[in-house]
């Protein structure tokens, strides 16, 4: 596929970053937030409301991670608009005021001192103004360079390795060339490949801190195991599939990325890049806490190849579902956005599956719903670092 | 038709890639690197995913897939037979 010219359809924000849907967001600071949240998506139709169980207690590094967290994901390109809801008004006005660098419109509600009816009714006026402003903006054509595609696989099995990922891995190779940001991570699911990985960086730079984030997490692994993790990771899932050790997981998971592109700099989670190329980012293997971080890392497409069919999405996040196993595509095709099975019978080489990938990317940017979306998937998972104080 | 996919040249594994193979069925593999044919036969039933050893091990092997080490062998096994849990392990964490 020649990409040179290549062009997507998308919403240009007051930042200049390029989103591909036009989400209005009502964003809970906490858990006690939700049930006001949810009230405001329930009148305003065409908002969504992001509620997780979070926000209370919080502190130091784990507490600026949920506020990093909230904040990039309000400021994603994906988001038109936010209206940010907190028990309180100061942790509520702090991640609003964390949005409003982007330029883009965002609003907050603290309950204490109104009450919920109160709150729902003074949020519903301000979501409805911007639901009704977001349903008018156009969508523009733009160059390939301003989409941002995140990866991360789920429930693998041995067709992962074969065919899904190496199509993601195919897929990055090609967008790599021309600009285009990309990130993986899943740190500690490179168990076995790290130092693949490691000779993959571009400078010793970048090795020595991709390094120094892969041994911080096999110190908790470490420090927390009770057994060797199986049936964690790899999970029952990847069991049943085939997949036996984390070594092989990894190997299988490493493909992703694959065979020209070089990790270009390393990121904390969800932490925005500075730049086009690909990024390392520290996180957790679980679906829905990596797509959550890639989203408020600020991508706007996601890859998730699967063996056995995770059915994760993500509220704001477009994840397109690539899978290689012959009976996952017959039994959970319903999930499938890119059926690359062919790749096992020798129908499909990996030049054509990733085009067939780069092809549903470029509908998807351009507005086609993926069929997390159509199902209503819009897993949101706060990553934690450790205890509530 | 393939029955069989082996990432590349020096892997000691299979991965079955169709429902139903049977003991005693002869497979077809295909060694996707190099891009050359390979056959064994089936010496149980193996679950499409799950992989079957391409040569004998013995007790504390290495099993290598996409060229690098994937854990260490827990009791012989045969060419043919199944390799899951019950005689592979990591050899990390």
């Amino acid at each position: 596929m020649d990409l040179s010219k290549a062009s997507f359809w998308g919403y240009r924000r007051e930042n200049g970053r390029i989103g591909v849907r036009n989400h209005v967001i009502i964003l809970p600071v906490d858990d006690l937030s939700n049930a006001a949240a949810q009230a405001v998506e329930n009148n305003i139709k065409g908002t969504l409301a992001l509620a997780h169980p979070y926000g209370r207690l919080q502190f130091g590094a784990d507490l600026e991670l949920h506020f990093r967290t909230l904040i990039g994901t309000g400021a994603n390109p994906n988001v038109a608009a936010v209206v940010v809801i907190g028990i309180e008004d100061g942790w509520a006005q702090r991640v609003a005021d964390g949005i409003a660098k982007t330029g883009k419109r965002v609003s907050y509600f603290g309950i204490e001192g109104h009450g919920d009816l109160e709150t729902v009714k003074r949020a519903s006026q301000v979501a409805k103004e911007y639901v009704q402003w977001a349903s008018e903006l156009r969508r523009e054509e733009r160059p390939l360079k301003d989409l941002w595609v995140s990866t991360k696989c789920g429930e693998s099995d041995t067709t992962s390795g074969i065919g899904a990922n190496p199509c993601v891995g195919n897929a990055f190779d090609k967008l790599y060339p021309h600009g285009v940001t990309l990130v993986f991570g899943e740190t500690t699911e490179l168990t076995g490949g790290e130092h693949l990985v490691a000779a993959r960086c571009r400078n010793d730079a970048v090795r020595k801190k991709f390094q120094a984030m892969f041994d911080r997490y096999q110190e908790v692994i470490n420090r927390h195991k009770t057994s060797d993790l199986s049936e964690s990771q790899p999970t029952k899932g990847n069991i049943a599939g085939g997949l036996t050790t984390i070594e092989e997981k990894a190997l299988g998971n490493i493909q992703k990325i694959g065979r020209k592109c070089l990790v270009d700099g390393v990121l904390d989670k969800a932490e925005m890049p500075t730049g086009p190329g690909l990024w390392f980012m520290d996180s957790s293997s679980a679906a829905a806490e990596m797509v959550t971080l890639c989203a408020a890392s600020g991508y706007v497409v996601h890859f998730f190849p699967t063996g056995q069919c995770n059915v994760i999405g993500n509220p704001i996040l477009p994840v397109i579902k690539i899978c290689a196993n012959p009976r996952t595509v017959r039994l959970m095709a319903d999930h499938i956005d890119v059926d690359v099975s062919g790749i096992t019978r020798r129908e499909l080489n990996m030049d054509q599956a990733g085009d067939k990938l780069l092809e549903c990317m470029f509908r998807t940017a351009n507005g086609r719903l993926t069929a997390a979306e159509a199902l209503g998937h819009r897993e949101f998972v706060l990553t934690r670092l450790y205890e509530s104080a | 038709m393939i029955h069989f996919v082996v990432h590349e040249e020096g892997d000691g594994v299979g991965v079955v890639v169709v429902e139903g193979v049977r003991a005693g069925q002869h497979l077809a593999g295909w060694i996707m690197e190099e891009n050359r044919d390979v056959e064994v036969v089936a010496k149980n039933d193996i679950p499409i995913g799950h992989k079957l050893a391409l040569r004998d091990y013995r007790d504390g092997d290495t099993i290598i897939k996409y060229g690098v080490d994937i854990g260490r062998v827990l009791k012989p096994i045969a060419k043919g037979e199944h390799v899951h849990v019950h005689n592979l392990k990591t050899k990390r964490w």
